[in-house]
């Protein structure tokens, strides 16, 4: 394979990705896409960007080799890159930072984000509150319940959090709503979005601000092992966490990548978040890749335990790594995931996110078919703090 | 010659009215009736929307109306049938499908050009498919003889507007603020300054829409625009309405908005 250089200079991976917006938007991205390739050459920015990572988000983080889990499933051995240890709670802060950077260097003093579980709102919060800037964060009104703490998390880091009634009440309508804020208030606002996805340049902003992660773990795992990893994994909603520890991986040879959609109550029942395993390319929030939808285009609604993962459409770069077949993905499905959450909980004393827990899943399911000394990776994207009262709820224990 | 380029001919200087609904609002049943009401009422030019789940440029009222549609199924393939039934009577009115990308991504351009074209469809504005992204379906539709309308905003530079003019067919439509469909805070002023502007290097006619509530406003954008486009307003009087008033509420106030732009 050539090196790989994705996206070209209109946001295309292949045929996923450009810049599918109204035209009222389409100054604003192109006013980003310009400053962030002089940010991106210029090393005072990414010597801030990391000065924050070092010093405010904990990093890097850790490595951890699972033992007691591996041992229990008597094949390859599992690792976990520590996402979760982050300030936050999560791997969203990585690129909160870089954008919260690319806001101030436009001296744009008000920023927006949508979140779906919360955590992306909470990152956004977080580096609004450290830097200043007035923040407005819209959530699906159904995600507002059930993700109550992440909502007090935000107002008390001083956001302003707006339910949106809309649609289907959850991720990708808080995106058409942040969508409509910008387009309204263009001109003083900032929109900070939460995944690799949207219209260019965010997909490959979003990655290159979480890179982070496997650019880490291509050192760490040297020191701890001697070797890369024969396979990494991370769970695959928009994308973020994904992307950012698949692409520093795209040109080693050798590594499989795996990528992981909410199953939900399983692909056969049509109650998923599975569009990369199930959907057909189509266009929704600016961008063109696989997508959940019926046959006349009209955009589904998703199911699955975890928040974070509910969402019909996947980062444009993940739908041309699968059709190149660089990356391949799979669905784990709510149950396959919740027992990923208690066994990690048991064995390692560890609480992960729902989110993560499909990764997790997968690792737990495919380790034992593979021998002792393979080495699968998992990005343990967050915590799981947020999801006590979810997994307490289909446990049927009131808090 | 094309039925809005013949439309804007026969107006010679006079301004034209171009009423938005959204297909299937409040029935599908409903929808062709309403389209001859509205050209009864004067009505030059018909933007009628195809409803579409996840409507990111609209506000709050259109979005509602492409949930009332959408709660009766209403795909881009019967807004096509309701344009082929209302072309049996009436073969002069231009039809232009406003809509997003992705339920014509999902019929396919090629078919749905065709289709479009059979059906009596003379423009169509996909909000979410700028220049950049079109070439595939202008292509497609330009060989059925429809029109690819693009959009202009306040927003957009001078290179783009000499871009976009390059690539626009029957009209322009110049959206007059920043903001979603049915937005209450349109500055006619301005308007006026940035279609001066626009005029130096677009040559086709140029329709304003969002944010036009009124007779009054509605008459002032005349004075500055060749075409005065209103949707929110229009679906915010079929809102109001029962299935047995709708034609009725919704011919009065384009019959007054046409009588102020005259």
């Amino acid at each position: 394979m050539d090196r790989y250089d994705l996206p070209d200079a209109h946001g295309h991976f292949g045929p996923y990705g450009g810049v599918y917006v109204a035209e009222t938007l389409m100054a604003a991205l192109a006013e980003l896409n310009e400053e962030y390739a002089r940010a991106k050459a210029d090393p005072a920015f990414w010597q801030e960007y990391h000065y924050e990572l070092k010093h405010y988000v904990g990093r890097p983080s850790p490595i951890y080799h699972a033992k007691r889990l591996s041992e229990k499933l008597g094949g390859a051995q599992i690792y976990l890159k520590r996402e979760d240890l982050n300030h936050t709670g999560a791997h969203k802060v990585n690129n909160t930072i870089g954008q919260a950077l690319l806001a101030r260097r436009m001296g744009k003093k008000r920023v927006i984000a949508e979140t779906g579980a919360g955590q992306h709102g909470v990152a956004s919060a977080t580096v609004a509150a450290r830097y200043g800037m007035e923040c407005v964060v819209y959530m699906g009104a159904e995600d507002v319940k059930r993700q109550a703490p992440n909502v007090y998390r935000m107002k008390l880091l001083g956001a302003t959090v707006v339910p949106v009634e809309s649609g289907t009440k959850t991720l990708k309508d808080a995106l058409n709503e942040a969508m409509r804020d910008w387009v309204s208030n263009v001109d003083n606002t900032f929109y900070i979005l939460g995944t690799a996805a949207g219209p260019h340049p965010y997909p490959m902003l979003v990655r290159d601000f979480q890179t982070v992660i496997g650019e880490e773990s291509k050192v760490q795992m040297p020191e701890m092992i001697g070797r890369q990893p024969d396979v990494v994994v991370a769970c695959v909603g928009g994308g973020s966490n994904a992307i950012g520890m698949f692409y520093p991986y795209i040109d080693v040879p050798g590594v499989r990548i795996v990528g992981v959609e909410a199953g939900g109550d399983g692909i056969e029942t049509g109650r998923h978040a599975a569009p990369l395993s199930v959907g057909t390319p189509g266009v929704l929030h600016g961008f063109k890749s696989y997508l959940m939808q019926d046959e006349n285009g009209q955009v589904s609604g998703t199911h699955s335990v975890s928040a974070g993962l509910d969402y019909p459409g996947v980062g444009p770069e993940h739908s041309y790594l699968k059709d190149i077949g660089r990356a391949e993905y799979d669905a784990i499905n709510d149950d396959e995931a919740m027992n990923a959450f208690h066994d990690l909980c048991h064995l390692e004393g560890i609480i992960p996110a729902l989110e993560s827990s499909h990764a997790l899943a997968w690792a737990i399911k495919h380790a034992p078919t593979m021998d002792k000394d393979k080495v699968i990776l998992v990005n343990l994207s967050g915590r799981g703090d947020k999801d006590i009262n979810t997994v307490a709820a289909l446990s049927g224990i009131t808090l | 010659m094309s039925r809005i380029a013949a439309t804007f001919a026969r107006l010679s200087g006079q301004k034209a009215l171009i009423p938005y609904i959204t297909a299937g609002d409040p029935h599908p049943d409903l929808t062709v009736e309403l389209m001859h009401g509205l050209v009864d009422a004067g009505a030059d030019i018909i933007e009628l929307g195809v409803p579409f789940s996840d409507p990111m440029a609209d506000g709050p009222v259109i979005q509602r109306a492409a949930e009332r549609a959408l709660a009766h199924n209403v795909s881009l393939r019967d807004v096509l049938k309701m344009v082929a039934e209302f072309r049996k009577t009436n073969t002069d009115t231009p039809v232009v499908l406003m809509g997003y990308l992705n339920p014509v991504v999902a019929m396919g351009y090629t078919e749905f050009a065709r289709a479009a074209h059979a059906a009596g469809v003379d423009g169509v504005l996909s909000v979410d498919c700028p220049p950049e992204e079109s070439e595939e379906l202008a292509t497609e539709l330009e060989a059925q003889g429809i029109d690819p309308i693009f959009l202009l905003a306040p927003t957009t530079p001078e290179a783009r507007i000499v871009e976009i003019a390059r690539h626009a067919r029957g009209y322009v439509y110049y959206v007059s603020l920043k903001g979603v469909t049915g937005a209450a805070n349109l500055d006619i002023a301005d308007v006026g300054r940035k279609i001066a502007r626009l005029r130096e290097h677009i040559a086709l006619p140029i329709g304003v829409g969002f944010g036009i509530r009124d007779a009054e406003t509605a008459r002032a954008i005349a004075g500055v625009a060749d075409a005065v486009v209103v949707g929110s307003r229009l679906v915010q009087e079929i809102e109001a309405a029962t299935p047995e008033t709708a034609r009725e509420r919704l011919t009065r106030l384009v019959a007054e908005l046409k009588s102020a732009i005259r």
